[in-house]
């Protein structure tokens, strides 16, 4: 269809409504504008909001390697575990930390796949938080072994035992490999889309120290189309292959309870009612981590509201899948038949852990119904609420999924009570230190925004503004007025120039020299 | 990235991508080779104006993916069932079932890491490769077009006039230092 077609096709009929195209950066800065406003923060130095933060982080990080190295030293006798509770803790941390990382990689791949582009604003810290959560919960197996020195019995290596080869047949060694897979692909992704960002902050930085070490991590990326072209093709296949990854890790993790024969743990909805509640707990985590960051940064330009309306809307997805997975385990527990499974459900309702139940319902299934009202999605204030209480029920889930189910199993003589000790409190505090401390490290150190995604919505989006989407991309009779017609200095043939202009450093001067050359066009 | 031997390059910089896509489909309406594109991001029908083709990744996962679930099925199979088979609560040595979850996530493990291992290789990324910028700004806010002068039959005075007829900002000779 050419322009003229379309243009009388608009007058024709002018009550056509067409929504407009939704901008996911407000303000339509300049190119340049957005390298300055996302690279700003990490130049300069950080301010009070971020010191303060960082000292309770840091000090949280302090008492994990305390309570870490007292438990290693003395053993996990020191944790409240007993016969009946052999799991509490330290196995609800860990499920809690995997599933906070899972809405990291379902925002830099699946939402990639679909082509929802208010990813590219979240999706950097997302997947830095995914890696963050995934160290934090590599560690509570670890040291839950009691003798982490010798954690690599885990690996199926060549040994002199036999060689005696790991139980392949046993969830815990598919956790293995799931959380380690999982680990190093997001790692690389992670690392694989910062390369074009970690080359525009090489190309400005002011000292010498500064630029070679982006120039070591950016690979000497000089931003060729060829380049490009090859690499969003190894996005989309990395994508591609995270997508069924981060669903099979939390299936596999839930698989350490559903293989098992434990009443409220042997249930069949174990895997997609993990995965939606990885999804549901992580998204909590990345709305609390924006909407800090946005505030304390000044991002709200590139973080807007409508992300975290886009955001609200997962949650409330996510959380009334979780909600109707609740149900489902007390409807099939009832209608079973089974007396343990029963008396598991009527136990976690009424036991001596109900409360840990109805809190459980409470910010799991209750709360996120708030964000049905617009005025709830649109106010940070209530976001940040719901996001905090919405962690805090996901960590209860996985305690009374846990715990609940281990206190009073199959014979009453088996039964107990979990109490926690300092220690057991101590671990879970210092988790959360470790996590937050490598967070703030990272939005001081790496830009948190990825700047080429940004820019590519920005430009692209001009360029289907510019013209009519399908109408043929013929050359433009007119060009647009920030491009002369005439060049302002036309060099041909340069002789003696630095040609490469790689022994420039960005900075004032080329600055200046722009401006001139705008001026004078 | 093409291997550059050839010494001479004409650069042209833009200030949107709008005006270098006019100057790629003019520079390729008179058969003059695109030697490469430089822009802050990429730029959504450059391929097909470029005439750049399908990039044959992809079929470095798919090989190295399959290679890995064939490797970790036999493995699992040699360990469990050949080497030393242990009996876990009388279950069946060969617990095929039981054996995807691994195999699954060494194909997706295998497979990219092999894919970005080869972009690296075929881009010619490496930690410490010092970057070579045919102009300023790209990775910031500028777009740039270069023709490589291959031969004397290059007609660079021509080439120039096209780059600023659609737009250029500035049109450059540039020697390329080994």
């Amino acid at each position: 269809m050419s322009t003229t077609a379309i243009a009388t096709a608009a007058k024709a009929a002018p009550a056509a409504q067409v929504l407009p195209r939704p901008r996911w950066v407000e303000g339509s800065p300049s190119l340049h504008q957005i390298t300055e406003d996302v690279a700003r923060p990490m130049e300069g130095r950080p301010g009070r909001a971020w010191w303060i933060c960082f000292a309770v982080a840091f000090a949280a990080l302090l008492n994990l390697g305390g309570m870490v190295a007292y438990t290693i030293a003395n053993g996990i006798g020191v944790w409240g575990l007993n016969n009946s509770v052999g799991w509490a803790f330290d196995i609800t941390n860990f499920v809690f930390w995997v599933g906070i990382g899972h809405a990291g990689t379902l925002i830099s791949a699946i939402l990639l796949l679909f082509r929802q582009q208010w990813r590219t604003s979240i999706n950097r810290s997302a997947e830095a938080m995914t890696i963050f959560a995934v160290l934090c919960a590599a560690m509570f197996p670890a040291i839950h072994m009691g003798r982490p020195w010798n954690a690599f019995f885990i690996f199926p290596y060549p040994n002199q035992r036999g060689p005696l080869w790991v139980n392949f047949r046993s969830p815990l060694v598919w956790d293995v490999f799931a959380i380690n897979t999982y680990l190093i692909i997001s790692l690389v992704f992670w690392y694989l889309g910062m390369i074009p960002d970690l080359a525009t902050l090489r190309d400005r930085a002011g000292t010498a120290a500064r630029k070679l070490v982006f120039r070591i991590l950016s690979l000497g990326w000089n931003g060729s189309h060829r380049t490009w072209s090859r690499y969003e093709t190894v996005g989309l296949v990395l994508a591609a292959l995270a997508t069924p990854l981060v669903l099979s890790v939390h299936s596999i993790v839930s698989m350490d309870f559903a293989t098992s024969i434990m009443p409220g743990w042997h249930t069949t909805i174990f895997p997609p009612y993990f995965v939606a509640g990885a999804i549901y707990s992580g998204f909590g985590m990345v709305m609390m981590l924006l909407i800090l960051t946005r505030q304390t940064m000044h991002l709200e330009r590139y973080i807007t509201l409508r992300h975290l309306d886009k955001m609200a809307k997962v949650t409330l997805l996510t959380g009334s899948i979780v909600g109707y997975a609740y149900a489902a385990e007390f409807f099939s527990a009832w209608y079973g038949g089974n007396l343990y499974e029963r008396y598991h459900f009527i136990n976690r309702a009424t036991g001596p852990y109900a409360w840990c139940f109805y809190l459980m319902v409470l910010c799991n299934v209750l709360v996120p119904q708030v964000l049905w009202f617009k005025k709830a999605r649109g106010s940070v204030a209530a976001l940040f609420v719901i996001s905090i209480l919405v962690n805090i029920g996901m960590w209860f889930e996985r305690f009374v999924i846990i715990v609940v189910s281990l206190h009073r199993s199959y014979l009453p003589s088996s039964w107990g009570m979990f109490y926690p000790m300092l220690v057991d409190v101590g671990v879970l505090v210092g988790a959360f230190g470790l996590f937050f401390t490598c967070f703030l490290v990272f939005i001081r150190v790496l830009p948190m925004i990825a700047m080429w995604e940004i820019k590519g919505v920005v430009g692209n989006s001009a360029h289907a503004a510019a013209r009519p989407a399908n109408c043929d991309l013929a050359p433009h009779p007119d060009p647009p007025s920030t491009a002369p017609a005439e060049p302002s200095q036309s060099r041909l043939p340069a002789p003696g120039r630095d040609t490469r202009g790689q022994g420039t450093v960005r900075g004032e001067g080329a600055e200046s020299e722009r401006e001139k050359e705008a001026a004078h066009a | 990235m093409p291997d550059a031997n050839a010494s001479q390059f004409v650069v042209a910089t833009f200030a949107d991508a709008e005006a270098l896509l006019r100057a790629v489909r003019a520079a390729r309406a008179e058969s003059y080779r695109i030697f490469d594109a430089y822009a802050p991001y990429p730029i959504h029908g450059l391929d097909e104006a470029m005439g750049i083709r399908r990039t044959r990744l992809p079929w470095v996962t798919l090989v190295a993916a399959c290679s890995a679930l064939a490797f970790a099925a036999l493995f699992q199979f040699y360990a469990a069932v050949w080497d030393w088979p242990l009996n876990v609560g009388g279950k069946p040595d060969n617990s095929s079932l039981a054996f995807i979850p691994v195999a699954f996530e060494l194909t997706v493990l295998a497979g990219g890491l092999a894919t970005v291992a080869a972009l690296f290789l075929r881009a010619r990324l490496y930690p410490g490769k010092m970057e070579r910028l045919l102009a300023e700004g790209v990775t910031d806010d500028r777009f740039a077009l270069a023709f490589r002068k291959r031969d004397n039959f290059f007609d660079a005075r021509r080439v120039r006039d096209i780059l600023i007829d659609c737009g250029a900002l500035q049109v450059e000779l540039k020697e390329k230092e080994a």
